[in-house]
């Protein structure tokens, strides 16, 4: 038997004057259970503490129901009260007698009586509370970065430059992402190379920072602080520690028609490669597919021009164990496929081309050398039209629901440099609407249209129709002037909506962390924990959340950090222990709860019976992981068999909250 | 029993981070409501069994709410959108059963909307104290003579 | 198709593939059909039934009576399929320990409407196609199969096997009969009608737990209803409160993942129309997450562990949309 001590609060007059906190008291000192009652002006005061503390002392007390303010105010003062006079803290129960009662009540015999049914209440509850111990597990200091691209990187030097270990795993053979590929930033038109490649090179640099590239997760494993993942480094048949880069293999490489991917297959390489100038880690990798040695065993050149003796013809795939505290998601995104798309003829037609291949066509270091010509027949342009939402706000089923939220930005972007760069060339923006939210952003826009002279027309393009005569002839409506179009074009092209890398749905399996029906990862809170992951220990940066802009994307980026080195600085987790718990010898496995725990904190372990007749019987049962799960309690009564329950909110507790309100 | 002296029991099953704090807030702001309302704290809607529901009628009570965050915003991510489901098929089998619909009630309160959380309870209280007790959902041993 | 299955079970049990069979046996009656264990060909010849009267639904006696050690040839139904699915998706039995033969089904007897006809002192029946011959001490009585079925069989959702390893005879369809008409009709009653309806028939409940022992959705290692813990454990229902709670929560429990085998009513003794408070359930569901049949794919999700963000509100209910 429970001795509980009630303690009924004045709070001045914010309760006495509507609540005879006497009467309370005097009511509920008869309660089952109950040793001691006692009322007082100011519980939350240090002598109406004391009074607590003393009176556990006294009376030996098991548990202690305090009628005063919203536990939300006071829980935690009282619990460290408690524990300090040597009772758990979570024998402690609030019966909330000020907001819920004598604020709210006038008439005193109505409140009085109010008082006592919830001080009843929580007198029910604490007799069946147990005392309950935060559990505590330590931290791996190292962070993981997934996905190497503005994002990553940002994130990584961030973490590094706190002092915290942090790898970069990034499955193409360089770092540096999309940003790399793109010719410049809006709004300012500065080179993305030129403010990108120093912060790839700062993380080739930093002590801290280890770059996994061409590389790929392949298994995680544990939770928050202690997470085992399983990392495969793709064979690139050139040894890392001996390749410097020189690029004479890559001169040397009979197999020049390997198409360029990294500029969107508009030209072609080497079977032997390196990305890009800039690099990171700058290491040939071999095309297997296109490597004639590898193929078929013919060739070996690369081998004997290499001076440094790199190349390896017989390296495996490489498989990598690390433990890490934390996980970062930068997996990041991709243009979508334009094969539904056939009004816009993109697979008849070379020039229509995405936004992507267009950052190719004009970047300097393009197939191009950043003369921007058409890749049909290498002329100029004179008429270029731009599509916008191909793909997005697509409620058709053939693209994508939601807004790709950088598609207008960069078309002003482009429209604004070709006009600048060949006056006499011609450029129509056909769009549903101009979205141009952040700094600078609706300036830039208008600068596009007033100072550049883009054409912008609000209507859709019908049909897109390659010519005889080598121009594309494109129908469309301009909505506000109700009238059809027909421009005759030069080039088409498409502000192909984007979508998340087609890599992170498996991830997020294996995180454990959930997505949203676009496959985008969700975060913890839509607005107060939009960085973190709802499993805890995964955090999220950059377009893998949602559409973002380089400027937001570092910003998440750096703010996922943050979350990290909070984490990471901690030596040891302490977790609420107010959590889920199966009762092995009643849990069917049946999965219910697994599948509504938004945390991954359900695991399913065989464990082995004795039945009453002697024998033994393995059974499938769930487990829950103390420091993953937060206790929302949704697996209790996912839980047909009732095994699941939830520590401080048990249904024995709840069941009994609830008759004595009822009695 | 006239209807005016009739004093409905009701419990309200509110979530610790929205529908707690509406309540706390509806305090803070002087905001009546009827005394019959008592408040059970649960740390998310998804928290409430249909059984801890049954219970309450049973041991004597004639309405049940159940408030938590707006979809969208629960502390947890996604516990009220199995409130959603679940209660939506518990009060449906109740009515096809019978047994009074406007006895059970589930209403999104967020932590702001002290206001709304006052005239949720104060127009629940109404509907309940106009159909009486409950008769069709009672377990006679658990009357009071 | 009886002879068939006795081959096949035999061949199977002589080549070793699998060591115990499950399927029907006579009890004394020709219409009193029970699952049974056959470990022999010799009970096979003796005892091995398969015709209009094996109703039990063999995916809930696999349940109660599977071995990991060995494998257990099991003959499915159509409807005993959705049941077997249902349990490998809630790892309730070892997929690896079963080989499942599907074999057709021609609708079941409900003996209680022969009975129901005054027919007394049956000594045998035999169903031929759409004939149905009743031998008894006092004559012969032929009856048309369609009149004597069982109600869930001319309700039958679908002749088609979710689940097998090889199937004998051909494969059936899903099929559209009017199952969820008794649903629809409940459902236009007033309030106080439905409650009227309700209590003359849960009132009859005598709690013999024959529903929860038939429904292979109920597996639960310990019920809540058995669980001192819980505080809900009955034995017996003292108050028509405890008949509301047992069928309710028993009805909630196996939402989203009861199949609609009809075994509850089928075993119940009292005849009450339980399945009519399952059918209320995957009919709301239908209508408001989209058609789901549980036990069609293994690793499906239920509709009460998914959602989406623009589920209906409860509201729907008080307000009468649904």
């Amino acid at each position: 038997m429970q001795k509980i001590g009630v303690f009924v609060c004045h709070c001045g007059t914010n309760i006495a004057g509507t609540v005879d906190v006497k009467a309370v008291a005097e009511a509920l000192s008869h309660e089952p259970g109950v040793v001691f009652a006692a009322d007082y002006p100011y519980m939350c005061s240090e002598s109406g503490q004391n009074l607590i503390k003393d009176a556990i002392r006294e009376h030996g007390l098991t548990g202690v129901v305090i009628c005063s303010c919203s536990p939300r105010m006071h829980e935690t003062t009282f619990r460290k009260a408690a524990a300090s006079a040597g009772l758990n803290s979570y024998m402690v129960e609030i019966a909330n007698i000020r907001e819920q009662c004598s604020w709210i009540h006038k008439d005193m015999k109505t409140a009085t009586e109010k008082a006592v049914i919830l001080g009843r209440a929580a007198i029910a509850k604490v007799a069946l509370n147990t005392p309950l111990t935060a559990s505590e597990t330590p931290v791996t200091k190292r962070a993981l970065v997934i996905g190497g691209g503005i994002a990553g990187i940002q994130t990584a030097l961030d973490i590094a430059d706190a002092g915290f270990e942090v790898d970069i795993v990034e499955k193409e053979p360089t770092i540096g992402g999309k940003m790399a590929q793109i010719d410049k930033t809006f709004p300012t038109l500065d080179c993305a190379a030129c403010i990108l490649t120093p912060k790839m090179v700062d993380c080739a640099q930093n002590e801290k920072i280890h770059i996994y590239a061409y590389s790929e997760v392949e298994s995680v494993k544990g939770f928050v602080g202690n997470f085992t993942v399983g990392i495969k480094k793709k064979a690139r048949y050139v040894d890392e520690t001996k390749c410097t880069g020189c690029g004479l293999c890559t001169e040397k490489c009979p197999m020049k028609k390997t198409p360029n991917l990294f500029n969107l297959g508009l030209d072609t390489r080497s079977a032997i490669y390196i990305p890009f100038a800039q690099a990171v880690p700058k290491v040939a990798t071999i095309d297997a597919d296109y490597c004639n040695m590898l193929k078929n065993g013919r060739c070996g050149v690369c081998s004997k021009v290499c001076t440094a003796g790199a190349i390896d013809y017989h390296q495996q795939d490489e498989h990598i164990e690390e433990k890490y505290g934390a996980i970062v998601v930068a997996t990041g995104f991709n243009p979508i496929k334009l094969d539904n798309f056939d009004e816009y003829a993109y697979a008849q037609s070379p020039d229509v081309v995405t936004s992507l291949e267009l950052e190719r066509l004009m970047n300097a270091a393009g197939p191009n050398g950043g003369t921007l010509l058409r890749p049909s027949d290498k002329t100029h342009p004179h008429t270029i039209v731009f599509v916008q939402c191909v793909g997005s706000r697509d409620t058709s089923g053939c693209g994508k629901p939601y807004c790709s939220k950088i598609c207008c930005m960069y078309t002003a972007k482009h429209a604004m440099l070709i006009r600048d760069k060949y006056p006499d060339t011609e450029v129509y923006v056909f769009y549903i609407d101009v979205r141009t939210p952040g700094k600078n952003f609706d300036e830039f826009y208008r600068r596009a249209v007033e100072e550049y002279g883009v054409h912008y027309i609000k209507g859709m393009v019908g049909k897109v129709m390659p010519q005889k005569n080598g121009k594309l002839l494109v129908r469309a409506s301009d909505l506000l002037a109700g009238e059809q179009l027909k421009i005759e074009a030069d080039m088409v092209v498409l502000a192909a909506a984007i979508e998340p890398d087609k890599t992170a749905r498996s991830l997020a399996t294996m995180l454990t962390a959930s997505m949203d029906t676009n496959d985008f990862f969700t975060e913890a809170h839509p607005k107060l924990r939009p960085v973190e992951s709802p499993t805890a220990g995964i955090f999220l940066s950059g377009v893998c959340q949602g559409p973002k802009d380089i400027p937001e994307t570092v910003a998440q980026a750096s703010a996922a950090a943050a979350k990290v080195i909070g984490l990471l600085v901690k030596d040891k987790l302490k977790s609420n222990p107010c959590i889920a718990h199966a009762n092995e010898t009643l849990c069917n496995g049946c999965s219910s709860c697994e599948r509504v725990c938004p945390y991954g904190a359900i695991t399913y372990v065989d464990k082995e019976f004795r039945m009453p007749d002697r024998t033994t019987k393995i059974r499938r049962v769930a487990s829950v992981n103390a420091a993953v799960c937060q206790g929302c309690g949704a697996c209790t009564v996912a839980c047909p068999s009732g095994a699941m329950d939830l520590s401080g909110f048990s249904n024995q507790q709840i069941m009994a909250e609830v008759d004595a309100i009822c009695r | 029993m006239p209807i005016s002296e009739f004093k409905p029991k009701i419990v309200a099953f509110c979530c610790n981070w929205c529908s707690y704090a509406g309540a706390d807030l509806a305090g803070t702001n002087r905001l009546n409501y009827p005394a019959d309302v008592k408040i059970i704290r649960v740390p998310c809607s998804c928290r409430v069994n249909p059984i801890f529901i049954l219970r309450a009628f049973q041991r004597g009570a004639d309405g049940v709410i159940l408030c938590g965050c707006h979809p969208g915003d629960c502390h947890y991510t996604t516990g009220n959108y199995y409130t959603r489901r679940r209660m939506t098929l518990l009060f449906s089998m109740l009515d096809y059963l019978g047994i009074e619909k406007e006895r059970t009630r589930v209403e999104w309160v967020s932590a702001a909307e002290g206001a709304k959380f006052a005239a949720v309870m104060q127009d629940f209280v109404k509907t309940v104290t106009e159909l009486g007790e409950n008769k069709r959902l009672e377990d006679r041993r658990c009357k009071k003579p | 198709m009886q002879e068939a299955m006795k081959k096949r079970a035999k061949e199977l049990l002589a080549s070793g593939e699998v060591t115990r069979v499950i399927g029907w046996k006579k009890n004394e009656f020709d219409y009193d059909i029970t699952p049974a264990v056959f470990e022999s060909a010799e009970e096979i010849d003796r005892d091995f039934r398969y015709d209009d009267f094996c109703g039990p639904n063999l995916s809930k006696f696999t349940f109660k009576n599977q071995k990991n050690d060995t494998k257990t040839l099991v003959f499915l139904k159509p409807c005993d399929t959705y049941s077997m699915t249902q349990l490998i998706t809630e790892h309730r039995v070892n997929r690896d320990a079963l080989y499942l033969i599907g074999i057709p089904c021609f609708g079941k007897i409900d003996i209680e409407k022969i009975r129901a006809d005054g027919t007394d002192g049956i000594l045998s029946i035999a169903s031929e196609g759409a004939d149905v011959t009743v031998k008894t001490l006092y004559g012969d009585k032929t009856y048309v199969k369609a009149d004597v079925m069982a109600e869930r069989c001319l309700a039958c959702k679908s002749k088609y096997h979710t689940i097998y390893d090889e199937l004998m005879g051909e494969e059936g369809e899903v099929m559209e009969t009017g199952r969820f008409n008794e649903v629809e009709k409940l459902e236009a009653m007033t309030p106080d009608e439905r409650f009227g309806f309700w209590r003359g028939e849960l009132s009859r409940c005598i709690r013999c737990n024959a529903c929860r022992n038939a429904c292979p959705a109920c597996t639960c290692e310990s019920c809540v209803f058995d669980n001192p813990d819980t505080g809900i454990s009955q034995k017996a229902a003292a108050d028509s409160f405890e008949e509301n709670m047992f069928h309710i929560i028993r009805a909630f429990h196996v939402a989203g993942r009861c199949t609609d085998c009809g075994e509850c009513s089928r075993v119940c003794p009292q005849h009450i129309p339980l399945h009519l408070l399952n059918r209320k359930f995957i009919r709301d569901i239908d209508k408001l997450y989209g058609e789901y049949q549980a036990g069609e794919e293994v690793g499906q999700r239920s509709p009460l562990v998914n959602f989406t963000t623009d589920d209906a509100e409860p509201d729907i209910v008080r307000k009468g949309g649904k």
